[in-house]
């Protein structure tokens, strides 16, 4: 990363095409998540018998669900509700995996190594199972889907911090500080922690399609948000009950998922071409 | 080596005392009240409290704990809430159909996957590659639930032309359960159609499992290639005379294999993950299905079983990898 600016990357990012179309779905999600509530054509919670499982037309450009809710409506709200759990998890998970790491780096010797053995630990499940025992016990909610998938998202966000955490302990900048008689805690925050956000910043990007897909599979599976609530990976679920005559009950909000997770994932891939151009 | 592999075993049981011992705190520490769930709210109280000291749940947390570590060491997993089995007897029964399933999906990623990667790297820049590269980053994009919704949709509903969920369809008996491995039993029964139908099953769920691994073994593949095809030897082979199929072949993806090895090992892994949801889709009787409705029903003997179990197959199959990393590259040998 050194020598390499924000700017530099911006600048690379637009370059590609690939990066960029992924940059320009993200946008465009953010934009409909925002206005969700003006574009929407109906009321996502708004049910209607006379109107149920009608397939696409004008009227409902994504057709209606068995309650005769509006798809297309759902769906533009799913959007607010993947991306702000995304949002939430990553802040969640960035900021407990980062104070882990860089106080594991920084302090070395016993404190570092029981820290990194628990993150060894937490490493060794498998994601989803770990976020469905945690969702299970908890109770199945939105709140509790970002706990449950925060639990195994950290440890990532922990390992990079305490890499770049005692890498940067030796640095003179470091010495100095110390010896003008800054705390630990000090030296921790004002110093080491900002050497350690980029890095981390860009993991967190890379790490997003996959939050997004474990959360929706988490939905599916009946462990996050519950009917009625909007969720993409509710929504699939409950389109199974309408196969295969109402095949529009799951196909869009399964489409929107692929659509997000695949934007995240062309603009991780041309960041990592940034960062090792061998992959180029 | 063995100095090596010995610690590595060592530290995988520690790996997995620690996700025994976080799961089972998880499981009791809980909100939600498991034995009032399985008898319903109109359970009397007393009821309730029968049924907990028949568990022993009202016993102090550090007690249970103790128990169920001692059971452990006894081969006892203790018993389901849910299915009134031990929680053993359950893993033996839904096991094989989840390694069979895993095994066939990895089979389609390994050989899809280095198929396309190798294609992909030896015509670089061209229309294959580019199609194939916007394959890898569409399959890894896809939520595997919906990827095998819309094959029964396809292949199932509307042509009709793959059978549907389940292993075998109701009017076809199940072979007797020699191994459990619904392939090897129909094969030792000589039920050749349940064999011939079986495989028909498999092939659907196989690939929708087995895509998200086509998808990173793609990936990998190609751009190990493509470091390798720039080395000079891979020059000296082709200026030697040797015919382009064999400089790829034995030149170049032999030295690119190790990268791949890696992957190959981290989709292992994950095939448990994708198998949680690609059996509820499929309605496939394996251990990722009952590991869902453990979980949804707080069946916590349940729970805390078949996560140490994948635990278990997690760090082991990462073990297996660094082992074969170490066999296949000497230069990090005994480190």
């Amino acid at each position: 990363m050194r020598g390499l600016t924000w700017r530099d990357v911006v600048r690379h990012l637009l370059k590609n095409p690939l990066s960029l179309s992924g940059l320009l779905i993200i946008v465009s999600l953010v934009l409909l998540a925002i206005l969700a509530p003006y574009i929407s054509p109906y009321d996502p919670y708004a049910t209607d018998p006379l109107q149920k499982l009608q397939p696409p037309s004008w009227k409902h450009l994504m057709g209606t669900d068995g309650l005769g809710r509006d798809i297309l409506s759902r769906v533009l709200y799913g959007t607010r509700i993947s991306l702000w759990i995304a949002i939430l998890i990553l802040i969640t998970a960035g900021v407990f995996g980062t104070v882990v790491g860089i106080v594991a780096g920084y302090a070395g010797g016993f404190v570092d190594n029981l820290l990194m053995r628990v993150t060894d630990i937490f490493m060794a499940f498998p994601r989803l199972i770990l976020a469905m025992a945690i969702a299970a016990a908890l109770g199945p909610s939105l709140t509790n889907v970002v706990i449950a998938i925060s639990f195994g998202a950290w440890t990532v966000f922990a390992r990079l911090a305490r890499s770049k955490a005692l890498a940067v302990r030796e640095e003179d900048f470091v010495e100095a500080a110390r010896a003008l008689g800054a705390s630990n805690l000090r030296i921790l925050f004002k110093h080491i922690l900002p050497m350690a956000l980029s890095p981390v910043i860009i993991q967190g990007t890379l790490s997003m399609g996959g939050i997004i897909l474990t959360a929706a599979g988490l939905g599916f599976l009946g462990f996050g948000a519950q009917p009625p609530t909007p969720e993409w990976g509710v929504m699939v679920s409950d389109g199974r009950n309408f196969m295969p005559h109402g095949w529009w009950v799951s196909t869009f909000p399964g489409l929107a998922i692929m659509i997000t997770v695949l934007g995240f994932n062309l603009l991780g891939d041309g960041i990592r071409d940034i960062l090792d151009p061998r992959m180029r | 080596m063995l100095a090596y592999i010995t610690k590595r075993l060592l530290w995988m049981i520690f790996v997995i005392w620690g996700v025994m011992t976080i799961t089972f705190f998880i499981a009791r520490v809980i909100p939600a009240d498991p034995v009032a769930a399985i008898l319903g709210p109109q359970a009397p109280p007393e009821a309730i409290e029968r049924e907990k000291q028949r568990w022993g749940l009202d016993k102090p947390i550090y007690v249970q704990y103790i128990r169920y570590l001692s059971g452990i060491l006894h081969g006892d997993l203790g018993v389901s809430l849910r299915t009134r089995r031990p929680v053993l007897e359950d893993i033996k029964e839904f096991f094989p159909a989840t390694v069979e399933l895993a095994l066939a999906a990895l089979l389609i990623g390994v050989f899809l996957g280095i198929g396309l990667g190798v294609v992909s790297a030896v015509k670089s820049g061209r229309t294959v590659d580019h199609l194939s590269r916007v394959f890898a980053i569409v399959g890894l994009s896809m939520p595997a639930f919906w990827l095998g919704l819309l094959l029964l949709l396809v292949f199932y509903y509307t042509l009709g032309i793959l059978p549907g969920p389940g292993q075998l369809p109701y009017y076809l008996p199940r072979p007797p359960r020699v191994t459990g491995f619904l392939f090897l039993d129909s094969i030792i029964a000589h039920d050749w159609e349940a064999l011939k139908s079986y495989l028909l099953h498999l092939i659907m769920p196989a690939f929708t499992l087995g895509w998200l691994s086509t998808a990173s073994i793609t990936r990998i593949t190609r751009s190990s290639m493509l470091e390798v095809l720039r080395e000079e030897y891979i020059k000296t082979a082709r200026m030697k005379g040797l015919r382009e199929s064999a400089v790829i072949m034995k030149h170049a993806f032999k030295n690119a294999l190790l990268p791949i090895i890696t992957v190959i090992g981290i989709r292992m892994a994950s095939l448990l993950e994708g198998a949680v949801l690609t059996e509820t889709v499929f309605a496939w009787p394996g251990l990722g299905r009952y590991a869902t409705h453990s979980f949804l029903s707080i069946d916590f003997n349940a729970v805390v079983g078949t996560a140490m179990l994948m635990a278990f197959l997690y760090s082991f199959s990462n073990l297996a990898v660094d082992i074969l990393y170490a066999y296949l590259n000497p230069k990090i040998r005994y480190t």
